[in-house]
Parts: structure tokens; sequence; C-alpha cells
């Protein structure tokens, strides 16, 4: 593994191939707890992507629901969980098969953009990149999303 | 089915079996009780035609109707969200019928209310009453929906109605042709979709020469609004006006529709003709809507 130019961490974990520039949106999405110690890497190098951010969460292991609701703002990310300095899993995140509340409907007839409420997006696998709003019912790819 | 939202949401075991109780409400409608349940009807914009159908239907299965029709004068002009609104006619009524000008409001009413909602028309993008009506009048007309030829004739671009009757009609292997002014083709999105569904349609911009061959035609109006200039709309609406003339090559079983009201697009010298139907097919809304309300309600034998 090439070295990182942020302390390796004991436990928990590592969220690689962020696209520069979304660290701190990806972290939004996260919502850190007080008690965990974040290092957050921007703009380091990447031969697949030029340039990439990274955030690593010591003490605590994200779950793989909590690494997916990132998947539409940083498709590619790799994710590995650390325990005692060894990468103990690896995983890709996957858009999950329902975003509640983090993206706003790109339809200004849609009736999440009229009432104060939540957003749904629906997402099967075998849509690709494809998001369905629950309530407009339209069809949506993961780079036309906005992000709340 | 508690709530009938979107045309995506119903099987095609669901839509047969709305279409046996309609044609047994037509021929009996005696057999249905709905006296002492209320219908309230929340109608953000005004469509009175779809508001009277709903309620004709009501009321002749014995059940009462309020309404709210437009939003002047009530609590929504005070600033009252949707969800709230909704709430309190649910504490009124047995069933609401809804129409808004923002797509996916019926589906999020149902989320809030306790009782059945029937979208009765959400922006662009549903008005399942009106895509069974038109499967139901379809299948009074011929018998069957398997297997027939449609030409879909107007504003295919923006036509909701022609869109949503397209898919409710592809589990019955229907042969579509689509006829509209070059500007207004049906979208590539619902060409594709029905491709992979392996439904044959070929696209026309003249209707002349399909007239023999199709069991249905299905006109919709096509609104000056829709063309970037005068020019062109002066140049292709007349192309789509249907006349008796154009119809004397057609089988005996090919029938015309209509969603109505009309304007121009249809002849009057059709009305008098064995192919005109859209009168029976405003109609046929009542029997269909009918159903639908005694599904929800929990009535149906
Ligand atoms: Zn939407």
């Amino acid at each position: 593994m090439k070295e990182l130019k942020v302390d390796p961490i004991k436990n928990g974990t590592v969220i690689d191939h962020i696209p520069a520039g979304r660290v701190q949106r990806v972290l939004a999405i996260l919502k850190p707890r007080s008690t965990d110690i974040v290092m957050m890497g921007m703009n380091f190098s990447s031969r697949a992507m030029k340039k990439k951010d990274i955030i690593k969460i010591e003490g605590r292991e994200l779950t793989q629901n909590e690494v997916n609701s990132i998947a539409l703002i940083a498709p590619h990310a790799k994710v590995s969980i650390i325990r005692e300095y060894q990468v103990a899993q690896k995983s890709r995140v996957e858009i999950p098969n329902c975003i509640e509340g983090l993206v706003v409907c790109p339809n200004p007839k849609c009736i999440t953009n009229a009432e104060p409420m939540v957003t749904i997006f629906n997402h099967n696998e075998s849509e690709g990149r494809e998001l369905t709003c629950q309530y407009c019912e339209r069809v949506f790819t993961a780079d036309e999303m906005i992000h709340i | 089915m508690k709530h009938l939202i979107s045309m995506r949401d119903l099987s095609a075991d669901k839509i047969v079996q709305l279409l046996e109780l309609a044609a047994s409400l037509e021929k009996d409608p005696s057999q249905i009780d709905l006296s002492r349940k209320v219908m309230a009807a929340m109608f953000y914009e005004a469509s009175t035609r779809t508001r009277m159908s709903f309620e004709s239907a009501m009321k002749r299965l014995g059940g009462e109707v309020i309404a709210m029709v437009g939003t002047s004068g009530t609590s929504v002009e005070k600033g009252e969200t949707l969800a709230d609104t909704a709430k309190i006619m649910a504490r009124y009524s047995d069933i609401i019928v809804m129409r808004h000008p923002n797509e996916g409001a019926a589906r999020y009413v149902s989320e809030q209310v306790d009782i059945p909602v029937v979208n009765a028309g959400d922006g662009a993008n549903q008005h399942p009453t009106q895509s069974l009506l038109d499967l139901y009048t379809i299948l009074k007309s011929q018998g069957t929906l398997e297997g027939l030829k449609l030409a879909l004739v107007g504003d295919l671009k923006y036509g909701r109605t022609v869109h949503s009757l397209a898919y409710a009609l592809a589990p019955f292997k229907p042969e579509f042709y689509f006829v509209s002014p070059k500007s207004l083709k049906m979208p590539s999105h619902i060409l594709n979709d029905l491709t992979n569904k392996g439904i044959s349609f070929r696209e026309k911009t003249t209707i002349e020469n399909i007239v023999p061959e199709i069991d249905i035609m299905y006109v919709t109006r096509i609104q000056r609004e829709r063309f970037p200039d005068r020019e062109e709309y002066e140049k292709v609406k007349n192309a789509y006006i249907i006349n008796a003339n154009m119809l004397k090559k057609a089988k005996d079983n090919m029938k015309v529709l209509h969603p109505l009201p009309r304007v121009n697009e249809i002849s009057t010298d059709v009305d008098s003709t064995q192919y005109a139907y859209y009168f029976d097919q405003a109609e046929n809304g009542v029997y269909m809507r009918q159903a639908i309300l005694t599904t929800l309600l929990g009535e149906a034998k």
C-alpha cells in the first residue's frame, strides 16, 4: 500500500478516492460524533482521479449503510475498516435502494419542492446510476442530483 | 389496493378486476350501496370535467360528496400545508380524490392520511383514472384489449394521456401508430421503454393512409402554445383535424376516442358516424370511477 500523508490509524475507517473538493460534503453526510477523531486529506494525487480527497475516522467503524449514503457524491470511494493498524475489511460504496433527505429533486414541479417534506429516491441495482423520485416518478442520473 | 396513485402501482390482474367491476356496475349499479360514505374532492385546479365525473360516480352509488375547488378563500391561501389540509379532509370523509398541479402531490397525501386517496391528476405525472377509463372504453368497444392496432394522434410529446395509455396497453400486445407533427413526437424514453417491452410501433406524420388498418384512433389536442412559432402551428394544425370524409375507409369496428374537451381536432360531422365514441368514453369514465371508489372503500363484492 502506498504511503499516505496522514497518520495511520489504529482502529477505525478510511475512505479513499473521494473526488477532490468533496471531502466536506462527505463529512456533512456522515455526521461524525463529537467523540470521533477525524482526519481529512485534500488534493492528494491519484493515478485514476488525478486528485482525490481522503477521510480517516479513528475509533469508529462505519456500517455499509452509512458508507452507502455517500455514494451519490463519491461514487468511486473505497472504504477500509482498520483494526490494529491492519486493513480488516475493504468495500466499495453502492447506491442504496432508498435515499432519504440527502438530495433535492431536480424537477421544479415536484411536490417535494413545494411542501416542507423529505425527499425520497428509489434505486434498483439494475438501473445503474439512475434514481427515481418516489413522488414525481421522474428518473434522474446520480450526476444530475442536487445535494442538500 | 389501498390507494390509486399511479398506473405503475397496478398489476395486470388488478386492472382486469377493475375492468370487470366497471362492466358489472354499468349493468347493475344497485349491487353497491355507498350511502353514508363521503368522498372529499380536493381540487387545487378546477378540472371541472374530472370532478363532475367523480361526483356523478359517487352519487349514483348513493354516496355523498364534499368539495374544495381551487384554493382561493380556503385555508390553503392562508398558508396551510398540503399535509394539514389533507389530514383535516380525512377527518371529514371516507375517501379523498385529489387534483394538484405539483407532481407527486397525491402520493405524498396518501402517506399522510389513513383513508384511501385517488389521484385525479398530478401535474404532468399521472392521471390513472383517465388511463383506466380509456382501457375500459377500448375493451367495451372492441370486446378485447389483446392485439389491437391503435393510432395515437396529436400532441404526443406533452400529452400525459397518450403516454399513460401506451404503458397501460403494453401488457396486451398492441400495435401502435404514433401520428404527430415532427416537433411533437413521442418522447424517446417512452419509445425505448416500448422497444424494451417488445411493443411494435411506427411513427407517422399523417393519418390518412393508416385509417383502413386501425381499430382505435385516439385523438388529442394540439395546443398552439406548444409551438415555437405561429407559422409552424398554422402549417400543421389542419393535418390533424379528423373529419367524416377521412374515415370512409375505416374498418367497421373502428372507434374514435378523445379525452375531451375537444376544440376543433374532431369535426362535428364525425359525431353522427358509427365511429364516434368519445361521448361514450366520457360516460364510461363514470363506471370506471365507480369501480375505483367501490374497490378502495372496501365495498367490492
Ligand atoms: Zn420529484
